[in-house]
């Protein structure tokens, strides 16, 4: 039986009652308690530096060449929090009424609602960091808003929100380094949970250098670990995200809750050819001053600042008036694809749509005029003025655009399309963010729990950190005061040995492969399955296909792939092989859930069940609960449900109109 | 954007580790559209290689959209390639032409030791961090974020030089191969902000302390790390990080 371990009482009560009730660790204890911390971005830095500060002794691994290059550094928009510094009706009841609405009520409440609660300390703990946010004249912080939304909550510093927020939480691990609270072990991949007495002890490490595996023991084990997007291959992650800390975790017993839940994201740069590696996101804060038009007539291959006003087609306007272009992520994701599917796409590949900043520009160069008392200028005058405001605003965004694709956006619209961005779901967890097997915890994207089956923009950022900062502080003590006598474990223990054993023969097994086929190319074939089958839209039928072919590219990859070099040397295509392995896996699992879930709801679309207007249908009678799967042999999982039970939100069907 | 396809050629460091001795080898790519990027060029290569049985060029990168700080190639004598205020991985082959023969090397300098062929490491400046380059609050002892107004002016200038993305091409276009761009980065940052006040003269003394430990050169003001720098951090970062200085080391107990 899943145990969420949800705290009794009323739900604005209970955080602040599990926080006075839960057990606490002696400082003296602490000391004597080791804590890994696997991942380095907003979840794993803040939690690992939190902890450090408590005085329990962290060792903290990524495979980067540092902390700071965590992924989380490339969020862009921004990170709300229910402060109502701009008075127009926000509060933590708000954000969490939108955050579970967002998500298309398939998050836990009583997750949400804490999240809701911690979000203004963060801003404040990062300011207190010297993290440079955006400020009004008057010094004080400045907001704007976001998809889904309409308040402004979102706090930012221009389109580096996730790089500003992310150096705060690493300079604060640093300072622990440099205390010695934490060590930190970068260019480490982690390989493997080590369980003794069914829990949690530790985990072996691969050092990505000389490629020697290590031991390491903890009394718990964090995995901070990030998303699995990349099993698309083309997504808006760093080449390096991947699912294998959690993948193993799985494989150790941990459920995996939710993979079906994915978000497209509606503004990325569009694909430009076969040999692309990732794809650019466009922060979805471009929405707030963009206009998103397909123009009126099919295949029309005018250039568009040469398509009439009245030829165009605000589409997001036209159908959602209430929150027009700023609808929540899903919504614009699919209304792209119908548009594009239906023949209105532009650009050479026809899959694209265009995101427009002249009105911006013209309304905000007359904003200037009236401020500045310019009186009678120019109409050029005007649009350089608002081309500065742009700048100011969203410039680095821009120069991305123009580096990547040769187009300037400052004077024409520019091609955006969806591309795969988030992961909603991830590893069980309960309410203390412990998954199914003791002292395995998860945090930050890795887990399921806060964003159901969409994720509101801006929040992801938010998510991370109070998971690191305000979360597990409290919920890892409450596990811990019972291991004070828990001694800590020479790494000789049976239970190492054989957890490094198994690591070491798989990485023999893939390298004595020595097949025809790259890991890159493998991977691109199930990054293809995945997109067209289990992407934006999905239906049984190709979902049925889709686990057939994932299983014949498993066996293809086992047999057939080609790892250059040696084990004991510094062999990334070694460890994108293991990646790789992981994610054929996991892909076959999520088209399995995207199968099983037979409704639409935020991010998972199921062709079968949407309204006549092509709107998502839920199924609250029947799918009102989180899908974790249990693994139990070679692609065979058991479905273990735990039921969403809304006591203060009454779910009804998402209406942006 | 209209694109066509060209063949170059590579002239690549290979190094097998850190002991062994490099060199450079010759590779020719053909028909690589130019709207690829660098990296995405040095991917076909190493596909390449791999279908050969050669073993692929090692180099750093994970988002390639120019954040990260983790792709750091040295390309035409210049750190991150041709293009202004960009990193190796937004650098896209639309800025070479056919036939073009184009030279990749790893950063150069001692406190960047060479990992393999590209790969360098670049822990020293972590080390640097972990000198000084924070704000010593724990976690819960923060005030109201909006308790202290921050002039916009200073907020803005603290934001520039936070851009940093610690890279790295500072150092590897110094002839000193100094890190003072870096260094005087972070100083900046803190040192404009009303809450890096407290710790303002410790943390510039701790680490150029830390700095020259680590074996970087010292700045005699080419300005070669601010015309490359791929953030545009600015020199006068590094006038502002003399001047800490030497406020500190006037009125430091330590």
């Amino acid at each position: 039986m899943l145990d969420s371990k949800i705290p009794a009482g009323k739900l604005d009560e209970k955080w602040v009652d599990y926080k006075g009730h839960c057990k606490l660790v002696n400082p003296a204890n602490k000391r004597k308690l080791e804590v890994i911390v696997v991942g380095t971005g907003l979840a794993g830095a803040s939690a690992a530096a939190s902890l450090g500060e408590m005085g329990y002794k962290v060792k903290a691994f990524c495979f980067q060449d540092s902390p700071r290059r965590a992924h989380s550094i490339a969020a862009q928009g921004g990170i709300n929090a229910a402060k109502n510094y701009q008075n127009d009706g926000d509060s933590t009841f708000r954000l969490f009424y939108d955050t579970i609405k967002g998500g298309d009520y398939r998050a836990r409440e009583a997750n949400v609602h804490r999240l809701a609660e911690v979000s203004a300390n963060i801003i404040d703990q990062c300011v207190a960091q010297g993290v440079p946010f955006a400020r009004e004249y008057g010094g004080l912080l400045s907001n704007r808003s976001f998809g889904g939304t309409q308040v402004q909550r979102t706090f930012y510093a221009a389109g580096q929100t996730g790089q500003q927020l992310l150096i705060g939480a690493y300079q604060a691990l640093e300072r622990q380094v440099a205390l010695g609270n934490v060590t930190m072990y970068a260019r480490h991949e982690m390989l493997e949970v080590v369980k003794v007495d069914g829990k949690a002890r530790g985990i072996i490490a691969r050092d990505l250098v000389g490629g020697k595996l290590e031991r390491h023991f903890g009394h718990a084990v964090l995995l901070c670990t990030g998303g699995y997007g990349n099993v698309f291959y083309l997504s808006t992650n760093a080449m390096g995200s991947n699912v294998t800390a959690a993948w193993k975790a799985h494989k150790a017993g941990a459920y995996f809750a939710n993979p079906c839940f994915t978000q497209i994201h509606p503004t990325c740069i569009p694909v430009s050819g076969d040999h692309q590696s990732k794809l650019t996101l466009m922060s979805e804060s471009l929405r707030n001053d963009g206009r998103i038009w397909v123009p009126k007539k099919q295949g029309d291959n005018r250039k568009s600042i040469d398509i009439p006003e009245e030829e165009r087609d605000y589409y997001l306007e036209r159908r959602y008036p209430a929150f027009g272009n700023l609808v929540p992520r899903d919504v614009a994701s699919r209304a792209a694809k119908e548009r594009c599917d239906a023949g209105y796409g532009v650009g050479s590949s026809k899959q694209a749509v265009y995101l427009d900043f002249a009105a911006a520009i013209q309304r905000y160069g007359k904003g200037e005029v009236s401020k500045r008392n310019l009186g009678n200028i120019s109409a050029a005058e005007i649009t350089q003025l608002g081309k500065d405001v742009v700048k100011e605003k969203y410039g680095n965004l821009f120069d991305m655009y123009e580096k990547i694709t040769g187009e300037n956006p400052y004077e024409m619209a520019m091609r955006i399309y969806p591309a795969v961005h988030y992961t909603m779901g991830g590893l069980w967890v309960d309410y203390e963010l412990m998954t199914n097997v003791q002292g395995l915890y998860a945090l930050g994207e890795a887990n399921f729990s806060d964003h159901g089956a969409n994720r509101l923009g801006a929040s992801a950022l938010m998510q991370g950190l109070a998971d690191g900062y305000f979360v597990i502080p409290y919920t890892l003590g409450n596990y811990l005061a019972d291991e004070i006598y828990a001694k800590a474990l020479e790494t000789s223990h049976p239970a190492f040995e054989e957890a490094e054993k198994k690591t070491a023969d798989r990485i023999n097994t893939l390298m004595n492969i020595k097949g025809k086929q790259s890991v890159e190319s493998l991977h691109k074939r199930l990054g293809k399955i995945m997109w067209e089958k289990c992407g934006m839209a999905r239906n049984a039928e190709g979902l049925k296909e889709a686990i057939a072919e994932i299983q014949a590219l498993k066996k293809e990859f086992w047999s057939d792939v080609r790892i250059p070099g040696e084990i004991a040397s510094f062999n990334p295509e070694l460890d994108k092989a293991g990646r790789v392995a992981d994610f054929i896996e996991l892909g076959e699992l999520m088209c399995k859930d995207a199968l099983a879930r037979e409704e639409s709801c935020g991010g998972h679309f199921r062709e079968e069940h949407q309204t006549e207007e092509g709107e998502a249908e839920r199924h609250d009678d029947k799918f009102m609960y989180v899908s974790a799967w249990e693994l139990k042999g070679e692609s065979e999982w058991e479905l273990h449900k735990e039921v969403l039970n809304y006591e203060v939100i009454k779910p009804s069907a998402r209406n942006y109109k | 954007m209209e694109h066509t396809s060209i063949n170059v050629n590579l002239k690549v460091w290979r190094q097998k580790n850190n002991q062994a001795k490099g060199e450079f080898k010759m590779y020719k790519l053909e028909d690589v559209s130019t709207e690829m990027s660098f990296l995405e060029m040095f991917d076909v290569l190493n596909e390449q290689l791999i279908n050969d049985g050669e073993d692929p060029v090692a180099f750093d990168h994970d988002c390639r959209e120019g954040i990260c700080g983790m792709c750091s190639m040295y390309i035409n004598g210049k750190p991150h390639g041709p293009w202004q205020a960009n990193t190796t991985c937004q650098l896209h082959m639309r800025a070479f032409k056919n036939g073009d023969t184009i030279v990749v090397e790893p950063w150069r300098a001692n406190a960047f030791p060479v990992i393999k062929d590209l790969t360098v490491d670049r822990t020293a400046f972590d080390r640097i961090i972990q000198a000084g380059g924070y704000i010593s609050v724990n976690t819960g002892n923060a005030v109201d974020g909006n308790s202290l107004p921050i002039n916009k002016d200073k907020a803005d200038a603290s934001f520039a030089a936070a851009m940093c993305i610690g890279c790295g091409a500072c150092v590897a276009a110094c002839k000193n191969s100094s890190a003072m761009l870096f260094l005087s980065a972070k100083v900046s940052h803190l040192a404009l902000l009303p809450q890096g006040e407290p710790e303002r003269h410790s943390r510039v003394v701790n680490m150029i302390a830390q700095m020259d430990k680590e074996g970087f050169g010292a700045c005699t003001n080419t300005g070669a790390c601010e015309a490359t720098c791929p953030k545009e951090i600015s020199l006068s970062n590094i006038a502002r990080l003399n001047k800490e200085y030497l406020t500190a080391s006037l009125v430091s107990d330590k």
